[in-house]
């Protein structure tokens, strides 16, 4: 499994979202309709599904703005080292 | 299953908790206290009601330490079903002469404490869509009282508290609710002189002072399924001592 791929099955399943509107630049709040408690709950499960990656450090609330969507999530995880194939 | 964690629940109130929850059917129940081994009785009286219970230091007023039992509790029983924050302490004093020590002490383990377990147990209330939290208020949170700043302000801050986070769970099916107990014969009002209880029984309608069991019976009732549709509440069990 990709990333990407897992990735977009959390979003998928925390947004209530088929796989089909759930695209790298879909915005969580203006296109899929997600609420600031499901960001929280979304930044959560990410922080929990790679805590290994990112040294049990959840991500620090300034980050959080950043992610914004799918490809976003995916980006900011690259760059804490989490390889593109899982 | 059920888990339930009751903070400060060595003896007094918190523990007069365990036991009910106990009784209602909860299985497993997590006492927590600063030290670990005062918990004992606490826990020995949960198991001879027939649930499962643990002794659990922590400190409240740490974030680290509450971090710390919120993952072990996870870890053994998958899920808190049933929180209860009821740690407290006083230190009274009239403002003028109250130290900042004694202002900081009281605030940090009524108030921040509950703040720091809500939010270390709503994490995985939020993913299980369900779960109720009990914040122990007090009377006084509601109607001040001479001699306690610091301990009616942190009351009165847990209301608060309770009602936001009500707001903020409730989509997610997580209650928060609080209990503001009024005078209750325990250790912490033993200590009172018989001129204050005298004054104190003289603007209580039903004449008494309330028993551990009568807060313990309306907490019991937040975390049951009874209460299903009740949240952001405050339920006064104070004798008729203030009627908001």
């Amino acid at each position: 499994m990709t990333l990407e791929e897992k990735v977009k099955t959390i979003i998928c399943e925390t947004l209530s979202r088929g796989a089909e509107e759930v695209t790298p630049a879909a915005d969580f709040i203006n296109d899929l309709g997600a609420d600031s408690l499901d960001l929280a709950e979304l930044v959560m499960k990410i922080e929990d599904e790679f805590k290994d990656n990112m040294a049990g450090e959840s991500i620090p609330e300034e980050d959080v703005a950043s992610l914004k969507s799918l490809g976003a999530i995916v980006e900011y995880l690259k760059s804490k080292g989490v390889p593109a194939e899982l | 299953m059920s888990t339930a964690i009751v903070t400060g629940s060595a003896r007094g109130i918190g523990r007069a908790i365990c036991e009910k929850l106990a009784k209602d059917g909860v299985e497993n129940i997590v006492v927590c206290d600063v030290k670990a081994e005062w918990c004992e009785e606490t826990v020995e009286a949960v198991k001879a009601l027939g649930a499962n219970a643990i002794a659990m230091e922590i400190n409240v007023a740490d974030g680290a330490s509450i971090e710390a039992g919120v993952d072990a509790i996870i870890k053994q029983f998958g899920a808190i079903d049933i929180c209860v924050n009821n740690a407290g302490i006083t230190r009274d004093g009239l403002l003028m002469r109250m130290t900042e020590e004694d202002w900081d002490s009281v605030l940090d383990i009524n108030l921040k404490g509950a703040f720091l377990m809500t939010k270390a147990v709503s994490r995985n209330m939020l993913r299980a869509r369900k779960g109720s939290i009990i914040n122990i208020a007090s009377v006084v949170g509601l109607m001040g009282n001479a001699g306690q700043c610091n301990y009616s302000a942190s009351k009165g801050g847990l209301v608060a508290l309770t009602k936001s986070a009500a707001r903020e769970l409730g989509a997610r099916g997580v209650r928060v609710n609080a209990v503001a107990p009024g005078f209750i014969k325990s250790k912490m009002t033993d200590v009172l002189t018989d001129d204050v209880k005298n004054r104190m029984l003289s603007v209580i309608p039903m004449g008494k002072f309330g028993e551990v069991e009568d807060v313990a019976n309306a907490v019991a009732f937040l975390a049951s399924d009874a209460a299903a549709y009740i949240t952001g509440q405050v339920i006064s069990v104070n004798g008729g001592m203030l009627m908001p």
